[in-house]
């Protein structure tokens, strides 16, 4: 399962593009809540937890899927929805809450659907365990296949659901891979101070589950590991608890300070690390990594374009959808 | 052909007709493979589908029912057995959040059909923690539709258009009204002649019982057989009421529940839910907001007051909406 060159810099344009999203809309974000910080404030309302630090994550486990595949996301989505292709034009208009966005501006930032790639995410705490598990099972009666992804912070794998959940998946064989994105933080309450155990993935023993833990954020080893984790689901061996140590750049939601970080815990940019470890070992040239970033930052700069020139729903939009398959 | 039959054999019908036919329904929850749910209504069926489409669950509600919605959510139609209605506080989360909002939040891109059966109800000596009605605290939930058929023609014909519906449906059946074993004789009001075939019964249309000129008495569930009871007592007084039906609350028939009150002019909303809050305040409003000069006298509540259930049975039975309280109010209506 090694990867060739040619997907290593899939790797990279993922990330880059995951990137160039989440900068984008950090960007957007500040206009009109400086110098008065409001969440409402501005075209790019709400809160907004930005996936910066995290892209290794859903660039390397990503590559490891098939279109078949299955994921629930977090409140955290973007470097996920990204690595699994969805609609980046459409996930940007919701964001702005516009019309053409993914669910018409009835979910936001959080909220990302994109049925045609199997992707939804929510902004429960993990509450896409089940919603994963659940799919997988929906396979398993259908006799179609496909691997279930619950992609959960660490925070996340205390709260009830994870062990729920992750009791009938090690019960059922579930074909479920649990990635918990360890960045250390929940909020302002650090690991150390949530957690009785150093590894969430130690307790997949708990579960009649197999755990892997990736210690760098690195794509090539999280790819490594998911891709151990599918071969296992996909044979029908059950589920696996992925934990990868990764990183929150830009805090819990913008406007996080992070002033509860003390110096010894600065995280560091994967991004850099990855372009420099391609170049090191001849995958690419510094011109062609330029060239992927340039790319990336292109293809955003359509997707925001697009985004704001589309018109907001109309209000009385607000009451379609409560129900299916009625009028509005 | 019809049949005389308790809700619980007229539920069990519509569920195996409309498994027989569609791979996509499938059974999850607590002992349903062993015990067939809690109201009989998967009885056998684990015998006749197998392991695979009838799944006894771990004692992990919000595992479980999440688990449902996400396979809504992959193209299945589940159908959850909860038991009671009072351990929706452990799984709460799914109802509130994800089953009711994802088809909203998605824009319509993503539905969640899934039907999640639920025990309602005292009067039998269970105390606080197994007593409870609660339809308030689902019926409160945007995109949640919620029924509560009080009789086994309703109870079939309900649970076909649940099934067929595309959306999260919460299908409560008062413990006391469904004909099971371990709750005595069943009650007779509640046995209905059922058509062996497949019928719907469409929601958000309230059922007249019985029609009356001097005061309408709503219910839902067991208050409606007490509110019958209290109607045969009035009756012999002179007074003659008429019993509604709510057996929707969302979609909820606001103008069954008008035209019921335009025609006596009296109303007594009975609720063995919490008084406070609740379906008793929305039937009310419903009227008053339409013409609050239908009213000839100020409308009554007859409800569980805003306690606990206590356990003993001289405790419980006072603070129950049965009978003598509902004909009592009503006499004082007529006063």
């Amino acid at each position: 399962m090694e990867l060739t060159a040619e997907q290593r810099k899939g790797l990279y344009r993922t990330m880059a593009l995951s990137r160039a999203f989440d900068d984008a809309m950090i960007a957007l974000y500040w206009e009109g809540k400086l110098p008065i910080f409001q969440f409402g404030a501005g075209p790019l309302p709400g809160e907004l937890h930005c996936s910066n630090g995290a892209e290794p994550v859903g660039a390397g486990i990503c590559a490891a899927l098939g279109p078949e595949d299955m994921l629930t996301a977090d409140h955290r989505p973007h470097h996920v929805a990204v690595a699994r292709g969805v609609d980046l034009d459409r996930m940007a208009a919701e964001l702005l809450g516009k019309k053409p966005g993914l669910s018409q501006g009835k979910g936001g930032h959080m909220h990302i659907y994109d049925p045609s790639v199997n992707f939804a995410s929510s902004g429960i705490i993990a509450e896409g365990m089940a919603v994963a598990a659940g799919m997988a099972l929906a396979r398993r009666i259908q006799k179609r296949p496909g691997v279930a992804l619950a992609f959960i912070g660490e925070g996340a794998a205390n709260q009830g659901a994870f062990h729920e959940v992750c009791n009938m998946v090690g019960l059922w064989k579930l074909p479920v891979i649990v990635v918990v994105q360890d960045n250390e933080w929940g909020v302002s309450t650090a690991k150390s101070e949530s957690t009785a155990i150093e590894r969430n993935a130690d307790r997949a023993v708990a579960y009649g589950m197999a755990g892997e833990w990736v210690g760098t954020n690195d794509p090539d080893d999280i790819y490594a590991a998911a891709a151990r984790a599918v071969a296992r689901a996909r044979a029908g061996e059950g589920g696996t608890i992925l934990e990868v140590k990764t990183a929150r750049l830009t805090g819990h939601f913008m406007g996080d300070q992070q002033a509860y970080i003390p110096e010894q815990m600065k995280q560091v940019d994967p991004i850099p690390l990855y372009r420099e470890k391609l170049i090191r070992e001849g995958v690419l040239s510094a011109e062609e990594a330029d060239a992927i970033e340039a790319e990336a930052k292109a293809r955003m700069a359509r997707a925001m374009e697009f985004a704001k020139a589309a018109p907001y729903p109309d209000p009385s939009e607000a009451f379609d959808h409560v129900f299916a398959g009625e009028a509005a | 052909m019809s049949r005389i039959l308790t809700m619980s054999r007229a539920g069990r019908e519509a569920l195996d007709w409309e498994m027989e036919r569609r791979p996509e329904i499938f059974c999850l929850g607590e002992d349903v493979f062993k015990f067939g749910g809690i109201f009989g209504t998967m009885d056998g069926f684990g015998a006749k589908y197998g392991p695979e489409r009838v799944i006894s669950t771990p004692i992990s509600e919000t595992g479980f029912i999440g688990m449902a919605a996400g396979a809504a959510m992959a193209g299945m139609h589940p159908v959850v057995d909860l038991a009671y209605i009072d351990f929706i506080g452990v799984c709460y989360n799914v109802l509130l959040n994800c089953a009711s909002k994802t088809h909203y939040m998605s824009g319509g891109a993503v539905k969640v059909p899934m039907t999640l059966l639920i025990g309602t109800g005292g009067g039998y000596n269970n105390a606080a923690q197994h007593s409870q009605c609660l339809h308030a605290t689902v019926a409160h939930i945007p995109g949640a539709k919620v029924v509560y058929p009080s009789n086994a023609y309703d109870a079939k014909g309900m649970l076909h258009t649940a099934l067929r519906d595309e959306n999260f449906v919460i299908f409560l059946t008062h413990k006391g009204t469904a004909g099971v074993g371990w709750m005595g004789t069943p009650i007779k009001t509640t046995l209905s002649e059922v058509p062996e075939e497949p019928y719907t019964v469409p929601f958000g249309k309230v059922k007249v019982y019985r029609e009356g000129t001097d005061v309408t008495i709503t219910g839902l569930g067991m208050s409606v057989h007490e509110s019958l009871k209290a109607a045969d007592e009035l009756e012999k007084e002179g007074i003659s009421a008429e019993v509604v039906d709510l057996r929707s609350l969302v979609p909820l028939d606001r103008e069954g529940i008008i035209a019921s009150v335009a025609k006596t002019g009296r109303l007594i909303v009975t609720d063995e839910d919490y008084m406070s809050y609740g379906v008793s305040g929305e039937v009310i409003t419903t009227v008053t907001e339409h013409d609050p000069t239908l009213f000839r006298k100020p409308p009554v509540r007859v409800t569980t007051p805003d306690i606990p259930i206590p356990f003993a049975r001289p405790m419980e039975q006072a603070i129950l909406p049965l009978a003598g309280r509902i004909a009592d109010a009503a006499r004082k209506l007529m006063a």
